[in-house]
């Protein structure tokens, strides 16, 4: 069983000044999705709801998005439990400040990502995409098997206009880059 | 409606392993007078690659739209997941002038435009909407009376409401309705609409199976012959893994879990091998008999 993600407590340490980047709201205030960060009044209705945190003993969506409404970046960017959202949408449906939870918490995700944060899955469906098209390296069996199944056969991807379509994706240069330090 | 004719995209998850779900809604969507038209050199929606870069997902989606743009026709797609990504960046970037330009910066460099000129649509909503249930009614030929099943949205099919909007999220009609039009009663129970974890496989599989195994437990509960899914991950977590949990955790179901159009397949008097049935893991034997002894 995959475990890459859960298990790690949060960092609950008293938190120092020094930690405290100040201008992290304003900086996801701008960002497409977690506009209304500053809005949270930390009522509890996304943890409530949230299938996640149920059996998660760490994961907290209104934990989060008080880390990060108190600048607290590098706590929030560097925590595994970011990483366990479903994406079910039931906090950005219920939240009663119009806030779109989810988003917010892709947005951190997305900042976790571009300083090299990134769970395996993730990294595999990326390389996937690029080869082919598809998010999965899909088997040639179920490609041939297709036929007998009565189906058409299945598109072919265009990798050469996918490649071109992504030049310059921040989080593809950043890795890039990083290959080539190495 | 004269114009039941669509792209179909087909995303990844269902090629990669959900042919049950493919076979079955082809073959009932072209009994009901719905064309579809492969869709060429599609890639992968963006939902995946979201949570790593939103950058990312916005242009792998905008470049389908703009290969269905350049088709002429819309989209209809098996996979809520895809459905909901194409119908949101779709209406983000009509709405954002500022983001479709740099989007479309990106997509100039392959030779493609977003103009927004399609739209997409899950085959749940192509059933309502535009096949219409009258016409599901009457295709009908063997009704389902004897059984009695419960229902599994998912979430994206629902949620977030601002981008998907056509049922309503907390208390959703549309596939409930689609199944009684088979002649099967849905049933109620607990916590309906939550998350199957399909998501969380592979971050967490802990949580995911919780999650898998609530459901199993509160579609047992009420005493259903079957789960009806439409959505292919919803599919693969519940059937792939129901042997699975009923191990883990000392769980007995032997709750088949049927994709929607194998439901309306059956009831439309197609046999099972034609609606794939042989390729789920959770045997559906037993339910068969029920169908075939109950019809006489
Ligand atoms: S539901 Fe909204 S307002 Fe309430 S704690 Fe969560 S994000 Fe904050
Ligand atoms: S979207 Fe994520 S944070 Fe929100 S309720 Fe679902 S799993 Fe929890």
């Amino acid at each position: 069983m995959t475990e890459t993600a859960t298990t790690k407590e949060p960092n609950r340490e008293p938190i120092k000044a020094s930690e405290i980047d100040p201008k992290f709201k304003y900086e996801l205030s701008r960002m497409h999705g977690s506009e209304k960060i500053l809005r949270c009044f930390q009522c509890g209705t996304c943890t409530s709801d949230c299938p996640v945190a149920r059996y998660s003993e760490t994961y907290r969506p209104r934990t989060i998005i008080r880390m990060a409404q108190l600048g607290l970046r590098d706590r929030v960017l560097n925590s595994d439990t970011l990483w366990l959202c479903a994406a079910c949408f039931t906090c950005t449906d219920r939240c009663p400040q119009d806030i779109e939870v989810a988003s917010v918490i892709r947005v951190l995700r997305n900042l976790a990502a571009e300083k090299g944060c990134v769970p395996i899955v993730f990294k595999e469906q990326i390389a996937s995409v690029l080869e082919s098209g598809y998010a999965y390296k899909i088997p040639d069996l179920r490609i041939k098997k297709r036929e007998t199944q009565g189906l058409p056969p299945l598109p072919k991807g265009n990798p050469a206009s996918i490649s071109k379509s992504l030049k310059g994706v921040k989080f593809l240069e950043n890795i890039e880059k990083k290959s080539e330090q190495q | 409606m004269s114009s039941n004719k669509y792209l179909i995209f087909l995303g990844c998850a269902i090629p990669y392993r959900v042919s049950s779900y493919e076979i079955s809604a082809r073959k009932v969507l072209a009994k009901l007078g719905v064309e579809l038209v492969e869709m060429p050199e599609f890639n992968c929606c963006g939902l995946p690659l979201d949570p790593v870069s939103h950058e990312m997902m916005l242009i792998l989606a905008a470049r389908n739209l703009a290969l269905a743009e350049q088709q002429g026709l819309n989209i209809i797609t098996l996979c809520p997941g895809c459905a909901g990504t194409l119908k949101k960046v779709n209406k983000i970037l009509k709405e954002d002038k500022a983001l479709r330009e740099q989007i479309n910066g990106h997509l100039k460099e392959a030779g493609l435009e977003f103009k927004g000129t399609v739209t997409t649509k899950h085959l749940m909503q192509v059933l309502i909407e535009d096949v219409g249930l009258e016409k599901i009614k009457s295709a009908v030929l063997k009704p389902l009376t004897m059984l009695k099943v419960a229902e599994h949205n998912g979430c994206h099919i629902l949620r977030p409401k601002e981008y998907i909007g056509f049922d309503d999220p907390e208390d959703p009609q549309t596939l409930k309705t689609l199944i009684e039009a088979t002649g099967a009663t849905c049933l109620d129970y607990m916590d309906e609409t939550e998350c199957c974890g399909a998501p969380s496989v592979g971050v967490s599989d802990k949580v995911a199976l919780q999650l898998a195994r609530d459901k199993l437990n509160h579609v047992k509960m009420v005493d259903a012959q079957a789960l009806i899914t439409i959505c292919p991950f919803c599919h693969i977590m519940y059937d792939t893994n129901e042997l699975r949990i009923e191990k883990m955790f000392n769980e007995a179901y032997g709750i088949p879990i049927l994709h929607y159009p194998q439901l309306l397949g059956l009831a439309m008097g197609m046999s099972p091998e034609e609606l794939a049935f042989n390729e789920l893991r959770v045997n559906a034997s037993k339910l068969l008999t029920q169908v075939t002894e109950g019809a006489k």
